[in-house]
């Protein structure tokens, strides 16, 4: 049975990934989780520079899901470089980096820093919700889209998988404008911009007001977005939104995903990523599939 | 290595403190490592219900590690600990445990503690008690109440000297934690202290005025309980060695932490 698939010229050991800032850079998982499994592990957004993040509460439970505000805090590209690469090279996976930045300058700065680093793919984010002046702004209009995709490929040195924003009209429109860009790639879909209030405090859940809504909730969604993208662009699809088990999984596969990615299911099962993986190669034998590649984009 | 897990764990017996208030015992596998967990130390709840999806961080009230048994005492605050109540010793639940870091106790410096609880962060003081009692500290329990229904209070009385505040008056000091031990002018080495916000900005001060340590313990909502979500941060007076920026993750960090660290 073959569950290795060829992403955006990488050689894959399945299609399973974790959707970025759900799994940290993988030292807290790591021992939940037997890394050298996952097809590859995709880290969480690093700026050129620390990042705080947003005040809390950043997290609330939302009916199938959450919201989360968190404000892409991070360790910034220096102590990310120095400290999480490293302890990721121990495993045998493919390591995603997901880039972030607030200006097109940021990004390139990241990207420039990764460009001699051991790393497998860039994912360049340019669609949190959850930060000002930055981010979603570039992932919610085509042309500037675009224009970070074509700048973030003069200086990467790896593949690009363009993350995007389902908070948007024409998900189709996006991913022509990042292939057009040059894009290798496209990951999707990024949280759906939503809202809780506390009627008991009378005040919003999440101390930004705004959060990302992600988990089974939003899974029909990303489904119809992963299946629309792909069928409009020839670069391959890293799906997710909302997967929790394999069947989940297998949706956005034959939708038209070549890899996908596990995230808000971390947090009910820090073992789901291994769970996805088992259970997709279960169904490949019940099924008699030989090769996990007869089920990508199998559903016309 | 991955060698942690989330588990089944049955409940032996559930009982109801008080209005809203509840007391689960948790029989956990051999394999569970509970002889490791310490008081301050919390544990991930899940809920049965699919449709809440992130695990509850309930404060360890008890430990009994050479039976593989944890207590946790909860306060109903929405659907998941209300799902919890109702579930009796027939049942199972899955949890992750012990997760974050406890309270410290150090025997050679420290010969008298004073305990702090307001509210429901009374439950992990209690299993604190056991532990400086049975380490030689010898400790002072200031419990706060919101009313006469003082759940736990006589569990305390073996272990430490207990004082109690209520909100309205109706046993004990009427006031707050800190009007207790200033009323009575406890004396002591460290302080430790769980409970609301306003209590925990309270103690610190009053540790600050007296020039001793405070080991406090915070709560936040929390999304994957083991560090990675960065949903739980406070805000830190130094900068954070691993996160880079001065906030520190209550989960992995804490939720137990010198009061002198953070910032309110």
């Amino acid at each position: 049975m073959n569950l290795a698939v060829n992403f955006a010229g990488v050689e894959m050991k399945n299609p399973v990934t974790t959707a970025s800032g759900t799994f940290g850079s993988g030292a807290e998982y790591k021992d939940f989780v037997d890394l050298n499994k996952l097809g590859a592990v995709t880290t969480k957004g690093v700026a050129s520079v620390p990042w705080e993040g947003n005040k809390t509460p950043r997290i609330c439970e939302t009916y199938g899901g959450m919201l989360n505000a968190i404000g892409l805090q991070n360790p910034g590209i220096d102590l990310f470089i120095e400290r999480d690469i490293p302890l990721l090279k121990q495993y045998n996976t493919k390591i995603i980096v997901n880039v972030c930045g607030r200006t097109l300058e940021e990004y390139v700065e990241v990207v420039r820093r990764l460009a001699d680093k051991d790393v497998d793919l860039l994912e360049i984010n340019i669609s949190c919700p959850n930060v000002k002046a930055g981010g979603i702004a570039f992932g919610q209009n085509p042309e500037l889209a675009r224009q970070v995709t074509d700048k973030v490929k003069q200086y990467a040195k790896q593949p690009v998988i363009m993350k995007l924003s389902p908070n948007v009209t024409d998900i189709t429109e996006m991913a022509k404008a990042v292939e057009a860009g040059g894009a290798d790639a496209i990951s999707l879909i990024n949280t759906l911009t939503g809202m809780k209030i506390d009627i008991n405090k009378r005040t919003f859940a999440l101390a930004n007001k705004t959060g990302g809504l992600s988990g089974p909730a939003i899974k029909p969604v990303a489904v119809r977005m992963v299946y629309q993208a792909a069928h409009a662009v020839k670069i391959p699809v890293l799906g997710m939104g909302g997967i929790r088990n394999a069947e989940d999984a297998l949706e956005f596969i034959m939708a038209g995903a070549t890899m996908i990615a596990v995230g808000t299911a971390n947090f009910n099962n820090p073992c789901a990523t291994e769970d996805v993986i088992n259970g997709i190669g279960q169904f490949m034998d019940k099924n008699g599939v030989k090769d996990i590649n007869e089920l990508i984009r199998c559903v016309e | 290595m991955a060698d942690k897990k989330k588990f089944i764990a049955q409940i032996t017996s559930q009982i109801k403190l008080a209005d809203g208030i509840y007391s689960m015992w948790l029989k956990c596998p051999k394999n569970a490592n509970i002889s490791i967990a310490s008081p301050g130390q919390f544990i991930s709840m899940y809920c049965h219900d699919g449709s809440r999806m992130l695990p509850r961080p309930i404060s360890i009230c008890e430990i009994n590690a050479s039976d593989n048994i944890l207590r946790v005492v909860y306060r109903i605050v929405g659907k998941g600990t209300e799902e919890f109540s109702k579930l009796d010793a027939s049942d199972t639940i899955s949890i992750i445990a012990p997760l974050g870091n406890g309270f410290a106790v150090d025997a050679d410096t420290c010969k008298k503690a004073l305990l702090i609880g307001g509210g429901i962060g009374i439950p992990p003081m209690l299993g604190l008690a056991e532990k400086l009692y049975s380490s030689g500290v010898s400790a002072e329990a200031v419990l706060g109440y919101r009313d006469g229904n003082l759940f736990l209070k006589d569990e305390f009385m073996p272990y430490a000297k207990v004082y109690v505040s209520t909100e309205d008056g109706s046993v004990g000091v009427k006031g707050n934690v800190v009007d207790v031990v200033k009323q009575y002018n406890i004396q002591a080495d460290i302080i430790y202290a769980c409970g609301p916000l306003p209590m925990l900005r309270g103690v610190k001060e009053l540790a600050k005025e007296r020039g001793i340590k405070a080991q406090i313990s915070l709560e936040e909502k929390m999304a994957c309980g083991i560090g990675a979500c960065l949903g739980c941060v406070c805000i830190s007076k130094e900068k954070d060695s691993h996160s880079n920026v001065n906030n520190k993750r209550i989960c992995k960090d804490g939720p137990v932490f010198d009061s002198e660290e953070i910032v309110f």
